[in-house]
Parts: structure tokens; C-alpha cells; sequence
């Protein structure tokens, strides 16, 4: 209940320290004979009293925010009783955990004894202790901000550019997000996929034949060991994907010809918007109509004309996730084709080309590379969509090229192992780092492709 | 074209020239009329697509609307609900056998229905959800106690379905969810007039369950809205300041390519991978809570992230440089010139990018389930750290349910969502067609 109210109080006397700032560089002005004396807008001084109020405090509690539990913690450990400390580890920190557990009033797992109950006390006191003096601490930090700067206020001052740099540091700051954000991706897939290589060798992982992740909870069972080959699941992966562009490549690329080249302003102005509906159907809509509408008409008419359609077939997802990808094909080689610059079409239509001609002799032979790359950024979506297969796929890992079995994909395989419960010591769990990061790996090899390929073949029209 | 070769003289180039030559306007024309067939169908095959994309459209949404219509109405049976002040406590009612009531109600219905069996099955006819709804009402209005009252209670999913036509008398009774007795005293109800199919208010009241007629999406739709609160309250300021930097600071260097190239891959990267990421470093490395809205809206900002600086860029882009100018020229800072000029002539450009970036986040499932938002959340969701599902995951866990009353409140779930998200989409242009400047 604390850091709200310290937070709003920092808030406060952050905002007490701007009118304080501003009103001594009024002051300080008039001394010095008038507005223009000053090197900044009074607003300025204010702004930066206000930063050095909050900014250290802030960082203060942040600390402290990260590092209480550790250090309370490691006070209530050095505070057990000595027969509780002699213990291994890994029951040291299971009793820590009931511990916590008890003072914050969770569910304790194992029984409580008087010496547990004792240390929650313990734990609750330091803990409040804690809040006690770092509160104190941050107010005194934030007085002793507006106090340094107020005192240092003089017309020669810079504030306007002190209040620049910090502005401009948080936006450097903000631009970073997107590396972090990488870098994070890549440690957590990297870490753990490692430690899954450590039960499991690599190449097994990627050349087995054999997936069935499912391990037995006994040692002895049959089965107990689990099989990680993921050949099946990189095959499965590519038939729905592929599938999938045999449908979307196709009717995305002539809808965009035929919206780009032929049709007039009124067609256009109501089929794109329903293009652009379609692309914002969430995917777990079109898992739920792949799984509800199509897979049961492909297995009824399958069945109709004497074959054997499994009722999770490939064809079914791919064919929705096909759907799904059109209008993405659609846009992108609708912008590429746009770009392509009217005098070669001019061109073609002087030596008398008709437009279909025109389209297949000049348009696409120019806006290659433009629509190779889009192509290959919807085959990176559709390897990493989840949803529609989740819903509509399997399980069980086939090694098969016919559409109309069932097979397992990637995303699949992440969702099934990792939902529900997670042990992270046992290959089963780790399994799905591992398919993340080949699933990562794979897309970003795609999307550099391709991104490099689109901006080259900008830059040629541009 | 061949037939024509075989036909020349292998005299050479004399023999060539000796014959009568054929003009090219002649080929042209022999071969126009297959020209324009060829053109003719080539735009077909372009009209065609067009009307495919169309009708799986079609499909898709009348597959779901005509599932889910039905959902919005829910099937209630009236019952006299004799409170009498002997079962009630008055000091105590929240405690009180409201079970018990219910069941004496349902019994004078019946009189005739005697055994421990028949009446258990007579029982499953009415929702189990009735004694809490009772206990509500009856907490709500004490001066009921003692009273006989006209009660509507919720019917059960599968009375539910075969009053609304979706499951068939016609067919076996063992395949039947009802047997022949129970449709006998489904029939008494309908001549009695007591049984009705009302708005069904519960849907968009409730939380989950795991009784068809007592799931609502309220849960869920509250849930979306504190991920998306958080989405929105990271990623609207985070994403603007990084588009402002790159486009109107950053040096050209590598460090800022860098910067560049990371976030055009991320915008490609799958979101299943955001949802790894979230569980690993949010969940197992930073010890936050499991299922909360406040993980869940940390995973969806860095997946919304890119989209909103490149749509912040772009916008920030179509900004002519001669304002720029103008506001150094009359002496302004860089920092003066982006926050009093360009930022509020950009700013309706990034407001729309994060609106479709806010909607795609809205729609998102994969990345959720990674950081266990799929749980059976019953209770409605009071904050950010309490345990709560969004609308797609809820849609994925009904879609999996095997009863029949599921299948159309999923359906209806969707019809919520898409709601949602067309108001999501026309606001955004909305804003582009009134804000955009052309220079």
C-alpha cells in the first residue's frame, strides 16, 4: 500500500519543485534586469528542479524495488534457527518459499512450524523495516534534489538544454527497446534450448525421424526417455505451409493485378476494405471456421468420393491459413506493382501489348523481386502462425506428404508441450525452446531475405 | 509457329526472299482474336480471385454469425419459488439451503415424479446455476422471505439446445442428450407456458463456467481491457519516442541501422516467439505472477512495438521539411521544433498506427497462452495482477468445450470480438480520412 502513496508524494513534490524552480528564476531574472537575462524560459528552470526531485529518488526506489526481496530474504536465512540453516539447499529454499508464502498470506505447501512462523514475523518486520527506511530515504533524496538545484539557479544557467538532454536521452532510450527486445528473444530460446541439447544431442534433435515428446512419469516405464527427432514436425510445418501458399499466392497475386490494373475506382473502393476485413479476422477466428466449417466438409467430401480424410488434416488448416494469408500477399504485391513506374507500361501498350501482356511480359518480370520478397515474408507468417493449426491441426507427429492426413507443425508442438503444467529440468519442456529457436532462426532468415530484397528493389524504381 | 519453318525453303537466304513473303500485319491479325482470348481470360482468372477472397469472407462470417445468433437468447422456465421463512434464515441468508428451495419448487411442478432417479434426471433440467441466482435476488430484497414468488430461472444447455432447434427430437433416444421422459416434462412446461427464451443477460454479465448457460465473456472482455491498458500505456509513449528519435534525431551510423533492422525483423518475428520470450524472462526470470493482465500486456507492447514506430516513422515522414525549417529559421531548438511543430502535425498519423497495432493485440492469441492466460478463470478480473483470460483465449477454450451450447457461444464470442474490432478499424479511419494533411 506504501509505493502508491510514495509515489504520489514524489509526484507531489516533484510538481512543488517546478513552481518553486520557475518562481526563483522569475525572481533571479528581475535581479538581473528583466526576462531576457535569463538563458532559458523560467518554465525550464522549473522542469529541470522538477527532474532532479524525482529522477534520483526514483532510481532509488527502483533499486530498492529490485533488490528488497533478496536482501530481506538473506536476513531471514542468517536469522533461522541453526537446524534449519544445516539443511541441503534445495529444502532451504523450499522452506524460504513457505515462508514467504506464509507472510504474504498464500497457500503454504508444506506444514507449518512454529519456527517458520516465527521467521514469517521476522520476515514481515524486516520487510517493513525495510519500506520504512527507504521511504524516508527517498524523500530526503528528492528534498535535497530540489535544494541542490534551486540553489544553483543563476540567469547564466542552461536549463533548456539540460532538459533537452534528458528528453533526448529517454528517447535514445526508448529506440533501444527493439535491440533489447532481440536480445532478449534470443538468451531465453538460446538458454534453454541449451540446456534441452544437454539431454538431447543436436543432431538427433534435427535429423530424427521419431517425435513423441510425451515422457513417462516413471523411470522404468516404456516410453520413459521420449523421442525429440523433429523431422516430422519441420515436414509437417512445411506441407501446411506450403498448402497454404499454394492458395494465397496465387488469389492474392491476381486479385492485386486485377485490382492494380483493371479494375475501376468503384470496385476498388469496396473490395479493399473487405480484403483489409479479412486480414483482421483474429487467427483464432479462422482456427475455430477451419476447425467447425472446413475440416468437416473436406472429410464429408472426401468420404463422398471414397477417401480417407482425417478429420484434422493438413489440407483443412492449410487451406484456412491460405485464406488468411491472401490479403497479405495482396497488399504487398499490390504496393510492388504500384511502384513500378507507368512509363514501362506506357511502353508496352505503344508496341501494342494487351494488358494481360503487358502484366505477364513487363509488370511481372519488373516486380520480381518486390513480389519474391513478399512471397517469402508470408511464407515466414505462415510457419510461425499458431492459432488456426493449434485449433485445426494434430498432434501426432506424421511423417507423410499427403494432405489429407493429419500432421503436427512447430507453433503446434510449442503450444501443446508448454501449456499446462511446466517442469523446466525435463527435456519435455525444454523441447519447445529448442522448436522456438528453430522456429526464430528459421523466420529470420526469411525476413532478412526478403526485407532485403524488397528495399533493393525499391531502391531501383525510387 | 513451327508449321510455318517446316514450310520455308532449305534454299537459304535466296529461296528465302524468292517466296512470297507474308506480311506481319497478316500474322498480328491471324493471331489477335486468340490474343484477346487469352487477355479475356486472364482477367477473369483476376475477377475470379477477387470473388473468391470474397466468398470466403462471406462463408466465414455467415458460419459465424449463424452459429452464434442463437446465443444471444438463452431459454428460462418459470417456477413459483415458495421462500418460506422456515428454510430461510433471516439473520443468515447468504447461508441459507437456496439448493433446497429450487428443488421443492421443481418437485410441486411434478408431484408425480417420486424416485431418487427420476428425480435427479428432472433436476438436470434446470441450470445449477438457479439456487446462486435466487440466493442474489433474495439478499438483494429480504422482504421476499416468506413470499411465493414467479421465478425465471436459467434452463440447462441441454434444454437450451433443443428448445432453440440445434439438437433434434427425431433422432435415437440413446443418442440423445434427453431421453423420452425428460422431453415429456419439457412438453408440460411448454403447455404450461413456463418456458421461454429471453436476452440473455448472463453472457455478457458473467465470467466463465463451466455450464454453457452460466458463461459470460464479461471476464474476458475485462481482462482485454486491462492488457490492453497496459499495452497501450507502454507502448503509445515508448513507440512514439523511439519513431521520434530514429527519424528526427539519430545520427546515420550503424548503431542506429542496427536499431532499424531489429525492429523491421521484429515486426516478422511469430508471435508465439514474444510469448516464449514473456515466459522465460517475465514469468520464470523476473518471477511475475502467472495468467495476469499486466504479463500479458507486457508481452503484447513488445509485440505492438514495431508496428507503431513504423506507422510513428511514417507519419512522422509525411511532414514536409519546410515546417522544419521554419521553426529552426525563427530560432526554436531541434528539441522546440519536434515537441510545438512536427509532433502535433504527426501525431493523428501515429494515433492511427497505434489504434491498428492496439486491435492487433486485441485479436492475439498465441503469445497469451505461453504465459498461462489460458486457465479457467472463473472470477472477473478486478485489476491488473489479478488472473484473467482476453476474449481470443476465452473463444480458444470454448471452441475446445465438447458441448453443443459452447459451440454457439463461441460463435458469439466472435461476433463480440469482431465488433470490437470493426469500431477498432473505423476509428482509425475515421481519424486518417479527417486528420490527414496532403502537403
Amino acid at each position: 500500500m506504501i509505493v502508491p502513496v510514495l509515489l504520489l508524494i514524489l509526484l507531489a513534490l516533484s510538481v512543488a519543485g517546478f513552481f518553486l524552480g520557475r518562481k526563483k528564476a522569475s525572481a533571479v531574472a528581475k535581479s538581473a534586469g528583466g526576462r531576457h537575462k535569463l538563458h532559458s524560459r523560467p518554465n525550464y528552470y522549473g522542469i529541470v528542479t522538477g527532474l532532479w526531485c524525482c529522477l534520483p529518488a526514483f532510481f532509488l526506489f527502483l533499486l530498492w524495488l529490485i533488490f528488497e526481496q533478496r536482501i530481506v530474504t538473506s536476513l531471514v536465512i542468517a536469522d533461522l534457527p541453526p537446524t534449519l540453516q544445516q539443511l541441503p539447499r534445495e529444502r532451504l529454499v523450499l522452506i524460504v518459499q513457505d515462508i514467504r508464502n506464509l507472510a504474504t498470506g498464500n497457500i503454504v505447501s508444506g506444514e507449518i512450524t512454529p519456527e517458520m512462523r516465527d521467521a514469517a514475523a521476522h520476515f514481515l518486520e524486516l520487510q517493513d523495516i525495510g519500506t520504512m527506511i527507504t521511504s524516508v530515504l527517498v524523500l530526503v533524496v528528492a528534498l535535497a534534489g530540489i535544494l541542490f538545484f534551486y540553489r544553483r539557479i543563476t540567469p547564466e544557467l542552461r536549463a533548456r538544454n539540460q532538459v533537452e538532454i534528458v528528453i533526448k536521452s529517454l528517447l535514445i532510450v526508448c529506440s533501444t527497446i527493439a535491440i533489447f527486445t532481440t536480445v532478449g528473444i534470443v538468451l531465453s530460446v538460446l538458454y534453454e534450448a541449451i540446456r534441452f541439447f544437454r539431454h538431447v544431442p543436436v543432431t538427433d534433435f534435427l535429423f530424427g525421424l521419431e517425435w513423441s515428446p510425451q515422457m513417462a512419469i516413471r523411470e522404468e516405464q516404456v516410453g520413459s526417455s521420449g523421442a525429440f527427432g523433429a523431422v516430422p514436425v519441420f515436414a509437417g510445418t512445411l506441407l501446411i505451409s506450403a498448402i497454404a501458399m499454394m492458395v494465397a499466392v496465387p488469389v492474392g497475386l491476381l486479385s492485386a493485378i486485377f485490382l492494380s490494373e483493371y479494375a475501376d475506382k468503384k470496385i476498388r473502393a469496396v473490395v479493399k476494405p473487405l480484403l483489409e476485413i479479412l486480414a483482421g479476422v483474429p487467427t483464432v477466428v479462422y482456427g475455430f471456421f477451419a476447425a467447425l466449417v472446413v475440416a468437416p466438409s473436406i472429410r464429408a467430401v472426401g468420404s463422398q468420393i471414397g477417401l480417407d480424410v482425417s478429420s484434422e488434416s493438413a489440407l483443412a488448416a492449410g487451406l484456412v491459413m491460405g485464406i488468411m494469408i491472401i490479403p497479405f500477399v495482396s497488399s504487398l504485391s499490390d504496393d510492388v506493382i504500384n511502384a513500378v513506374p507507368q512509363s514501362l507500361r506506357d511502353g508496352a501498350y505503344s508496341v501494342g501489348a494487351t494488358r494481360s501482356e503487358t502484366v505477364k511480359h513487363v509488370l511481372i518480370p519488373a516486380a520480381l523481386p518486390g513480389i519474391v520478397g513478399g512471397i517469402l515474408l508470408a511464407v515466414s507468417r505462415a510457419i510461425g502462425e499458431t492459432m488456426i493449426v493449434v485449433m485445426a491441426a494434430g498432434l501426432s507427429a506424421n511423417l507423410t506428404a499427403n494432405p489429407l492426413q493429419a500432421v503436427t507443425t512447430v507453433t503446434v508442438q510449442i503450444v501443446t508441450l508448454l501449456v499446462g503444467d511446466q517442469e523446466f529440468d525435463s527435456p519435455k519442456t525444454l523441447a519447445a525452446f529448442a522448436l522456438g529457436l528453430v522456429l526464430f532462426i528459421g523466420t529470420l532468415l526469411l525476413n532478412i531475405i526478403a526485407l532485403t530484397v524488397v528495399r533493393k528493389y525499391r531502391e531501383r524504381y525510387e | 509457329m513451327s508449321s510455318q519453318k517446316e514450310q520455308r525453303p532449305v534454299a537459304g537466304n535466296r529461296g528465302y526472299i524468292r517466296q512470297k513473303k507474308e506480311r506481319t500485319i497478316d500474322i498480328v491479325s491471324r493471331r489477335l482474336a486468340q490474343r484477346y482470348r487469352k487477355e479475356k481470360r486472364f482477367k477473369l482468372y483476376g475477377l475470379f480471385s477477387i470473388i473468391l477472397s470474397t466468398v470466403f469472407l462471406a462463408v466465414l462470417l455467415t458460419s459465424i454469425v449463424s452459429n452464434g445468433y442463437s446465443a444471444f437468447f438463452q431459454t428460462y422456465i418459470k417456477l413459483d419459488v415458495t421462500l418460506e421463512s422456515t428454510m430461510l434464515d433471516r439473520e443468515n441468508l447468504g447461508k441459507s439451503d437456496f439448493q433446497g428451495i429450487i428443488k421443492q419448487s421443481i418437485t410441486k411442478l411434478y408431484p408425480e415424479v417420486a424416485d431418487r432417479k427420476s428425480k435427479r434426471e428432472l433436476y438436470a433440467l434446470f441450470s445449477s446455476g438457479a439456487a446462486f441466482q435466487l440466493r442474489e435476488t433474495v439478499m438483494k430484497n429480504p422482504g421476499l422471505v416468506g413470499k411465493t414468488i414467479p421465478y425465471w430461472v436459467p434452463a440447462d444447455d441441454d434444454v437450451d439446445m433443443l428448445m432453440k432447434g440445434h439438437s433434434k427430437r427425431g433422432v435415437p433416444e440413446n443418442e440423445r442428450r434427453l431421453d423420452d421422459r425428460q422431453l415429456g416434462w419439457i412438453d408440460k412446461l411448454v403447455d404450461q407456458n413456463r418456458i421461454e427464451k429471453k436476452f440473455n443477460v448472463t453472457f455478457f454479465t458473467a465470467g466463465d463456467s463451466r455450464e454453457p448457460e452460466l458463461a459470460g465473456i464479461w471476464g474476458a472482455v475485462k481482462g482485454s481491457f486491462f492488457t490492453l491498458l497496459v499495452t497501450l500505456a507502454l507502448s503509445f509513449p515508448i513507440g512514439i519516442a523511439a519513431a521520434v528519435y530514429l527519424e528526427e534525431f539519430a545520427p546515420k551510423n550503424l548503431a542506429t541501422d542496427f536499431i532499424e533492422v531489429n525492429i523491421n525483423n521484429l515486426a516478422a518475428v511469430p508471435s508465439i516467439v514474444f510469448g516464449l520470450l514473456g515466459l522465460a524472462v517475465f514469468l520464470n526470470f523476473f518471477g511475475m505472477p502467472r495468467s495476469t493482465s499486466l504479463v500479458g500486456g507486457l508481452v503484447l507492447m513488445l509485440m505492438t512495438l514495431p508496428t507503431i514506430i513504423i506507422a510513428s516513422r511514417a507519419a512522422l515522414k509525411a511532414v514536409p521539411p519546410s515546417i522544419r525549417e521554419a521553426a529552426l529559421g525563427v530560432g526554436s531548438s531541434k528539441m522546440q521544433m519536434v515537441s510545438n511543430h512536427v509532433l502535433p502535425l504527426a501525431l493523428p498519423g501515429m494515433l492511427t498506427g497505434t489504434i491498428i497495432g492496439m486491435a492487433q493485440a486485441l485479436g492475439e492469441t498465441a503469445p497469451l497462452l505461453m504465459i498461462g492466460m489460458v486457465a479457467f478463470i472463473v472470477d472477473i478480473p478486478g485489476g491488473f495482477t489479478d488472473p484473467a483470460a482476453v476474449m481470443p483465449v476465452q473463444i480458444y477454450l470454448w471452441a475446445d468445450s465438447p458441448e453443443r451450447a459452447f459451440l454457439e457461444r463461441t460463435s458469439a464470442a466472435i461476433m463480440v470480438l469482431l465488433a470490437f474490432l470493426i469500431m477498432m478499424n473505423a476509428v482509425a479511419v475515421i481519424m486518417r480520412r479527417r486528420f490527414e494533411k496532403r502537403w
